[in-house]
């Protein structure tokens, strides 16, 4: 690109301007979320606590993976699944990259779960974002980890028999050294949240609850985006310290937003002494 | 497609805050037209290049600058700046 | 350069820490086990990193992202955990990823025989993940040979920024034998292609006259895309017929236009033979007593031994067998090379004569196998 580059708005020199307009659809959560994160990126940068040579994204496939399409920094679209350890070899490669892991419920959770699972174990030094939208939206909707009991998918038509999986309160179990979970109805927390886990070591994991009207929110009847918006800032309620017994994700209690773990354990990076 | 960029942008421009709004990236979701406290956003009459109709600003001097509508789009389509006209 | 003895996975640890080896991401599979370990004890003292990952498919995968942090990484595994990389080693083609990935044959299929050799890999290394590509294979015979080609297999994988397959078995993993390994600078070391012009100017795909893209990697300021859709020389996704067929011709043309390189045959008495008798790996390393044996009695036979697997020269290998009225392919498999050289030769002069065993070929059976075509 030997063009200078068009900066319009605040964000855009983290972006890849040439390739905006990006494909989420109308009322899609996960802009919200990447411009909350490009803020917090933004200060950290401004602050002098991050190089912005050295920041990389890792994602792997669906629709919170094209987030790597449009960051202006190294990027990586990588396997369905597998942008966690690809992100490990990178981070392991050269530990002065700050490696940042953008995905869906579906791949991080879904298939990649094995490799969530060890990354969290190992408290691997990444910042891995899953944006969950309750559903595999990109391939047309159907069935998610995280999809609540008796949903209509399109792989569940008669309605989910699986009860669903809450990937906060699995990362919270294992070695995480960050657990948190944030809304794009108050992206605020997103910024906060990410502004804090880059300043921290090991692995900081941030699930970010996203609306997505024309997969998802078609499957449960709220087709509209401010709607679907509406109806799930309702069921948001952020806490100061909430704990893991109320991380369970239910649209009739609600959803506990919030920093479940905060703690300094041993990284990896720490225990193999590289960084 | 994306190669003649999505450029034009109109400007509110109130007594203390000026929104922004790059027309061509909006996708009409009306998140900010939504969100905004003081009401000053509704949706416009004209399509962009997609379609799409972006909003327009009704009253720029009652903009407080919150922001919220900057936070709040998935696009990047609209920002708020300090400064504007008396 | 000093001798040394070494089992055949020591050799290709050895050689890869000689060739800048800093990244191994590996998981526990009979017979390649023991070349992790071995380089979980040593490569930590050159400044390198061992990771036992969960799965084979965290070990692929890691190793192609450390690579694109710009260090040399490599995987060994077996049958098994090979296929589990198919879709890593397709990523690696696709984002034209240097990185070697070991395999050491064992008999399969699906558990197989875990502590047993065969040759039954041969395609898959050629082709093991989905997609239209050319990557190369190559097969060792010796210790030596392991040392050596690892060597090699960093070189071509830096120098054509692809991942490379280096095919060993179980029979070659764990023999021991005397070799000469290299001191440093004494080998020449290929490191891939940079970039000369500033990162503004910079497209990630778009090749030099080589037909290889300067590979920049993370953290140097030139904002890499790692793409593992169809992209263009930027790297952004496209789905267009045109530039589908320009990315699969420049990554299949790459290899093959390195043929001369890459490609290497070894051949015995070939130019003197009414017969030749054509093999690899382990099972040429009993061939070639077999044809030495036949050669003493009188028979005018030869050997031509494969180094490279994939891609083959094929006017290289034309040559060579052009006089000779009879081609034999040994091989431990139900006949994988000898539909290329049959094809190549011709197959009305070709004959394929397995020995198919799980035990280090006996030179009755091979000898056996070729003198019934003699």
């Amino acid at each position: 690109m030997a063009l200078a580059k068009l900066t319009l708005h605040p964000l855009d020199k983290y972006l890849r301007t040439d390739r905006l307009p990006h494909i989420w659809c109308p009322g899609c959560g996960i802009g919200i979320a990447l411009g909350a994160m490009l803020r917090a990126i933004d200060r950290r940068i401004n602050e002098g606590k991050l190089d912005r040579n050295k920041v990389v994204f890792v994602t792997g496939i669906g629709c919170s993976a094209r987030v790597s399409f449009y960051v202006d920094f190294d990027s990586a679209h990588t396997l369905h699944g597998r942008a966690i350890p690809f992100a490990t070899g990178v981070k392991l490669a050269n530990p002065s990259l700050e490696v940042i892991v953008v995905g869906g419920d579906g791949d991080i959770a879904g298939i990649g779960g094995n490799h969530l699972l060890h990354a969290a174990k190992r408290n691997m030094d990444l910042f891995v974002v899953m944006i969950t939208n309750f559903v595999y939206a990109m391939t047309g909707g159907q069935l998610a980890p995280t999809t609540p009991l008796k949903v209509y998918t399109t792989t569940t038509p008669h309605g989910n028999p699986e009860p669903p999986l809450n990937v906060v309160k699995l990362v919270a179990s294992l070695n995480a050294n960050y657990v948190a979970r944030a809304s794009i109805t108050t992206p605020h927390y997103i910024e906060m949240f990410t502004y804090k886990a880059l300043g921290m070591r090991g692995f900081r994991f941030l699930e970010v609850i996203s609306t997505c009207p024309e997969v998802y929110g078609r499957h449960i009847g709220l087709r509209n985006p401010v709607t679907m918006f509406e109806e799930l800032k309702k069921r948001v309620k952020y806490k100061p310290n909430p704990v893991i017994d109320e991380s369970d994700i239910d649209w009739e209690k609600g959803i506990v937003i919030g920093e479940y773990v905060v703690r300094n354990n041993p990284s990896y990076l720490d225990l193999v002494k590289r960084g | 497609m994306t190669q003649t960029l999505a450029q034009a942008v109109d400007e509110y421009a109130g007594s203390r805050f000026v929104v922004n709004v790059i027309r061509d990236r909006c996708k009409e979701c009306e998140f900010c037209i939504a969100i905004c406290p003081v009401k000053i956003l509704v949706k416009g009459q004209n399509s962009n290049r997609f379609g799409y109709r972006p909003p327009v600003v009704t009253e720029p001097d009652k903009c407080i600058g919150c922001r919220l509508c900057e936070y709040v789009c998935p696009e990047f389509a609209i920002y708020v700046t300090k400064g504007g006209r008396s | 350069m000093r001798r040394e003895f070494l089992s055949g996975n020591r050799a290709i640890a050895e050689a890869a820490i000689l060739s800048g080896l800093k990244f191994y991401a590996g998981y526990p599979i009979t017979p390649a086990s023991d070349l992790m370990e071995y380089l979980a004890e040593k490569l930590p003292s050159y400044g390198g990193i061992v990771v036992q990952f969960e799965d084979e498919i965290a070990s692929i995968n890691a190793a192609i992202g450390a690579s694109w942090a710009g260090v040399k990484a490599m995987t060994a595994t077996s049958g098994p955990g090979f296929s589990l990389m198919a879709e890593g080693v397709s990523l690696a083609v696709a984002t034209e990823t240097p990185v070697v990935v070991v395999d050491i044959m064992r008999a399969g299929p699906s558990t197989g025989i875990p502590t047993k050799a065969t040759q039954s890999d041969v395609y898959q290394a050629r082709w093991l993940a989905h997609g239209d590509y050319t990557i190369p294979v190559f097969a060792p015979w010796s210790v030596q040979d392991c040392y050596d080609m690892t060597i090699k297999s960093f070189n071509v994988a830096e120098k054509f920024r692809t991942p490379v397959v280096l095919l060993s078995d179980a029979n070659i993993a764990h023999m021991w034998e005397t070799l000469y390994v290299r001191e440093p600078g004494e080998v020449e070391i290929i490191e891939r292609k940079k970039p000369s012009v500033p990162p503004e100017e910079y497209r990630p795909y778009q090749p030099g006259l080589d037909l290889v893209p300067p590979m920049a990697v993370f953290g140097e300021g030139y904002k890499v895309i790692v793409e593992s859709l169809v992209h263009d020389e930027l790297g952004y996704y496209r789905q267009d017929s045109g530039t589908y067929r320009e990315m699969i011709a420049r990554l299949n043309e790459k290899i093959r236009r390195g043929v001369g390189y890459i490609y290497e045959q070894e051949e015995y008495w070939v130019e003197d033979s009414d017969a030749v008798v054509v093999a690899y790996g382990s099972t040429a390393r009993m061939v070639y007593p077999v044809v030495k044996a036949l050669r003493q009695k009188g028979a005018r036979v030869g050997f031509l031994r494969l180094k490279t697997l994939w891609p083959l020269d094929e006017e290289r290998l034309w040559r060579a067998l052009s006089r000779a009225g009879k081609v034999i392919v040994v091989e431990n498999n139900t006949g994988r090379v000898y539909l290329d050289v049959a094809r190549i030769a011709g197959s009305a002069r070709t004959f394929f004569s397995p020995v198919i065993t799980v035990d280090p070929p006996k030179f009755n059976e091979v000898m056996e196998a070729v003198a019934r075509w003699l």
